[in-house]
């Protein structure tokens, strides 16, 4: 399916937003949102992703 | 010190994260100045950021994450939920942005997310402004400590409104209050303290001094010395002289 992935859109294979972070390689401390809601990371397995979907993923970062 | 949510921090200094010429030169600035917070953020996943999260760690620092840059409660709200679950802490610097130009808060909006946050579990230390009422509707909201804005982000101007912050500090005399953002100097970050804040946060005038390690440092000298003075009682100023040598025995010679 189509999905958008951190702003970009990308074609993938997951079903769910636990199989969609291993298929593009982010591990490690990350959180994610989809279509602007968060989804902790003990929901991500229950998460189904639908097309067109709008996920995003952070990790820690510089800040002031 | 006063806690901050039951936490005694270290010493007064928060220090950013942000903008130093490398990693070596952030943790360095952090060694020399024994900075006790480090405030960080949340960016998209590009790989950096793991290996950025194990420095953090072993400065052994408390950390503070912020919502820098969002301009909505909905988008603050998130953030501070994908923070807590990144960083494994309650505590969120929240910044509600209003204004392009100044980045200054929201305080409507900031107001608002606060309540849903501490609602929701969070322990928030808002980035403000030196309103007092909008610092009284933080403390409604849920707040335990107040993070006035001494001047614009990254403008380096020190405390534009000392009467403000006075105030400000005379209204809230139990409630944690920060210095947060504008500071350039380390006079800047004394007179804060002198004014009787508990703590300073900055990052710029650190970050992009020539060398941040040796500013760091003297920020921190600065801070302890503003801390020790307001606890030392300062004199009132005053508009005239007055002789500090005693006149009372003074030989009659003209």
């Amino acid at each position: 399916m189509k999905i958008v992935l951190n702003g970009k859109p990308r074609e993938v294979r997951a079903e769910n937003l636990s199989d969609l972070l291993m298929e593009v390689g982010f591990s490690g401390r990350v959180a994610t949102a989809v279509n602007e809601d968060f989804i902790p990371s003990s929901l991500r397995v229950s998460h189904k992703l639908a097309d067109g979907d709008r996920i995003e993923v952070v990790a820690p970062m510089q800040g002031g | 010190m006063k806690p901050f949510y039951g936490t005694q921090l270290p010493n007064p200094l928060m220090l950013g994260t942000a903008q130093y010429p490398s990693p070596a030169i952030l943790e360095q600035a952090f060694r020399d100045s024994g900075a006790g917070v480090a405030t960080v953020s949340l960016r998209r996943e590009s790989g950096a950021g793991q290996t950025f999260w194990q420095m953090i760690r072993d400065l052994d620092v408390l950390v503070l994450p912020n919502t820098a840059g969002c301009h909505t409660v909905k988008e603050a709200v998130t953030t501070a939920h994908m923070a807590r679950e990144v960083f494994d802490t309650k505590w969120i610097k929240l910044e509600l942005i209003g204004h392009t130009d100044s980045l200054q808060p929201d305080v409507f909006q900031l107001v608002e997310a606060a309540r849903i946050l501490t609602e929701d579990g969070f322990q928030v230390f808002p980035y403000t402004t030196d309103d007092l009422i909008a610092g009284e509707r933080l403390l409604s909201a849920g707040c335990e400590v107040l993070m006035p804005w001494g001047a614009p982000i990254g403008s380096g101007r020190g405390l534009n409104n000392e009467y403000a912050l006075r105030a400000m500090r005379a209204e809230f005399p139990d409630v944690p209050l920060v210095i947060d953002a504008g500071i350039g100097l380390p006079s800047h970050a004394a007179r804060a303290m002198e004014l009787g804040y508990d703590a300073v946060l900055l990052n710029t005038a650190v970050a992009r001094a020539g060398d941040p390690a040796a500013m760091a440092r003297a920020i921190m000298l600065a801070i302890e010395a503003g801390q020790l003075a307001h606890q030392a009682d300062p004199i009132e100023a005053r508009d005239m002289a007055e002789p500090s040598t005693p006149v009372i025995g003074k030989a009659f010679l003209s």
